[in-house]
């Protein structure tokens, strides 16, 4: 007997949630932690912005005032993606922190090598949570996995009280208290949050563009419960988070078969067994969204996501397999939305995967684009100039 | 002869087979995590953990049979998937997808942690290569930094890495944001970052852990760290 797929998937078009099973919520924990004076908890404060969750809860996402936790594979190989974000909050106006005394989260080794315990990724956890509410600035998670991870330890935290105890002595060693923030926030929960001020200041039309959604594992599966779903996207079955962005720019999403699909980065695999990533991110993604969409580029939404879909293809073309497709954060696609320019703002001459024709469609003259660059090189190569400022970056 | 034999011949991965007693003991420290109850809650079976596993597509792998051998408590299996497996879980947890509630990739985690921290050939193996990584985490705070693209350890990202590479302090210093200017480090870091930072690998035993696996690595880091934390005047 054939399986009636239409069928199931009309009956599985839109997600109805059951209140009768709705689980725990963790802010209730949180808070009574709190009352039980075991931890600070640092607040939204300021303008924010509700948005839906996977169980229908409302997440709180500040607009402005921001700690930007940057992500160590952003800033090391992919900074168009950090800068992108950057700049779209000061084009809407908001203000931000951009700390020095932050660390990675040091997940990507942790997930990696397993060089590190539950102890010490707490502690780092907290310790960075501890310095965004020294500023006063409400922490904003760069990286997927950060974010994933960071959920993850507040969650052992709330479960463990030996755990608590011994992370509070380490922290009270480096003068810090134990802080967990109301709200664990990603960046793209921000721009999903923004995506319509966004929209409004779009300047280049994105009618005709079309894109494929990479979700990012560590976003909606680990920790599921306050990932971004919206009735309205997909129905709610899938994350919202990036497709939402997408469309408000006008763009054209494009489903494709394997979107549960991990991207194959693998942690240590991405590092030091990349023939697994190649042919994961070649075989399972890559070639299954030029089968089945052909978009104009792939958006997603985290570090690893975008190194190992952008930089698995220069080997499989050497295959002949059927790849060949830009790959960038939402990020960088918003900005270039916004007006950003290719080169000094989204650093797209940090990726791999041929972004030009992309740029084309978009109506942008991208070889002119890279000779304003290299003027700015020439300056900074003959001293006129130390570094590229915010100012030059939109003179 | 053990039912997990029928796996894998236990001599595919040349490690050395130990008693009974040995592997219980192993077994022991993972289920000791605090995790580890919220990780497994028996298992159904049903395989569904493999078909969204990416690691089971590439690998002889399968998150099923570690959360079998778990609920099972099967000591031998236990360990022959410590020596042969755990390394090939991409750790993205798509199984959480479990309908059991189970967290196989976390499982996974506790075992390589024990791995690590037993010195076992797997985790040796595994991390051989790896030493600059760990170097530039723990040292630094940043894992992956822009001096790290080098075209020679990324031959198969393309001709731009070498573009990257020969042209890092410029195409670095024309990035806008204060904090990336940097070529060492992802972002500029703070030196009392490092400090706190040091002092949680030293504190939590995470620094420890690198003894088994790379004792060259943990006395150059020992040394790094106790030098600035002797620098900046801070007592351990
Ligand atoms: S975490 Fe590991 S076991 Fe789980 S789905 Fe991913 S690769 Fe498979
Ligand atoms: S999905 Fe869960 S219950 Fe099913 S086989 Fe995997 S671990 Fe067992």
């Amino acid at each position: 007997m054939t399986i009636p797929v239409e069928v199931l998937l009309t009956k599985k078009k839109t997600f109805e949630r059951d209140p009768e099973r709705l689980p725990e919520d963790f802010h209730e924990e949180v808070d009574r932690l709190e009352e039980e004076g075991e931890w600070v908890v640092q607040r939204v404060a300021g303008p924010y912005v509700e948005v839906p969750t996977r169980y229908g809860r409302p997440k709180k996402v500040q607009m402005g005032h921001l700690w930007h936790h940057k992500s160590c594979g952003q800033c090391g190989h992919i900074p168009g993606y950090s800068t992108s974000i950057f700049w779209v909050m000061r084009k809407l106006g908001l203000d931000y922190h951009d700390p020095r005394d932050q660390t990675s989260c040091t997940a990507w080794n942790y997930y990696a090598s397993a060089t590190s315990n539950a102890a010490a990724q707490a502690a780092v956890a907290l310790r960075n949570f501890a310095a965004a509410q020294e500023t006063g600035y409400f922490p904003l998670v760069h990286c997927g996995t950060s974010y994933g991870h960071y959920k993850e330890v507040r969650e052992e935290l709330i479960r463990h009280p030996e755990l608590r105890a011994q992370v509070r002595a380490i922290l009270a060693k480096l003068g810090k208290q134990m802080v967990m923030p109301e709200e664990i926030v990603h960046y793209s929960e921000w721009f999903y949050a923004m995506r319509h001020e966004i929209a409004a200041r779009q300047v280049r039309s994105f009618e005709g563009i079309a894109v494929t959604v990479h979700p990012a594992c560590h976003y909606y599966k680990l920790v599921e419960g306050d990932a971004i779903y919206d009735p309205d996207v997909y129905g709610g079955q899938r994350t919202a988070i990036v497709t939402g962005v997408a469309q408000a720019l006008g763009a054209e999403v494009r489903s494709y078969s394997t979107w549960f699909d991990c991207c194959g980065f693998g942690f240590r695999h991405i590092l030091v067994q990349r023939d697994f990533t190649r042919s994961f991110a070649t075989r399972r993604k890559i070639e299954v969204m030029k089968e089945e969409a052909d978009p104009d580029v792939v958006l997603t939404h985290d570090t690893g996501c975008v190194t190992t879909l952008d930089k698995s293809q220069f080997a499989a073309r050497a295959h002949e397999r059927n790849v060949g497709v830009p790959v960038m954060s939402e990020a960088q696609f918003a900005a270039l939305a916004m007006g950003a320019h290719p080169y000094k703002v989204c650093q797209l001459h940090w990726h791999s995967a041929d972004y030009r024709p992309l740029l084309e469609k978009m109506g942008i003259d991208w070889e002119q684009a890279w000779a304003e660059f290299q003027q700015d090189i020439k300056r900074l190569e003959n001293g006129d100039i130390r570094y590229l400022t915010w100012e030059d970056v939109d003179a | 002869m053990a039912a997990s034999a029928l796996y894998k011949a236990p001599d595919v991965a040349g490690y050395g087979d130990v008693p009974y007693e040995e592997k219980a003991r192993l077994f022991d420290l993972v289920k000791a995590d605090l995790r580890y109850p919220d990780y497994l809650y028996g298992c159904y079976e049903c395989g569904i953990c493999v078909a969204v596993c990416p690691s089971a597509r590439f690998y002889d792998f399968s998150p099923r049979r570690v959360a079998q051998a778990a609920a099972r408590e099967d000591v031998e299996l236990i360990y022959q998937q410590m020596q042969e497996d755990i390394w090939e879980c991409s750790q993205c947890f798509s199984c959480l997808r479990c309908p059991r509630g189970n967290n196989p990739g976390g499982i996974i985690t506790i075992m390589r942690e024990v791995a690590v921290n037993n010195g076992l050939a797997s985790a040796r193996e595994a991390l051989e290569g790896y030493s600059r990584i760990i170097y530039k985490i723990m040292s630094t705070g940043t894992q992956v930094s822009p001096d790290m693209l080098q075209p020679d350890a990324f031959p198969d990202w393309g001709p731009e890495v070498k573009d990257v590479s020969d042209n890092l302090d410029l195409w670095r210093r024309a990035l806008p944001p204060e904090t990336l200017h940097t070529t060492r480090t992802g972002w500029d870091v703070a030196p009392r970052t490092l400090v706190e930072l040091y002092l949680i690998w030293f504190e939590t035993g995470a620094l420890d852990m690198i003894k088994g696996v790379d004792e060259g690595l943990h006395m150059i880091l020992e040394e790094v760290m106790e030098e600035r934390l002797e620098e900046e005047g801070v007592e351990r």
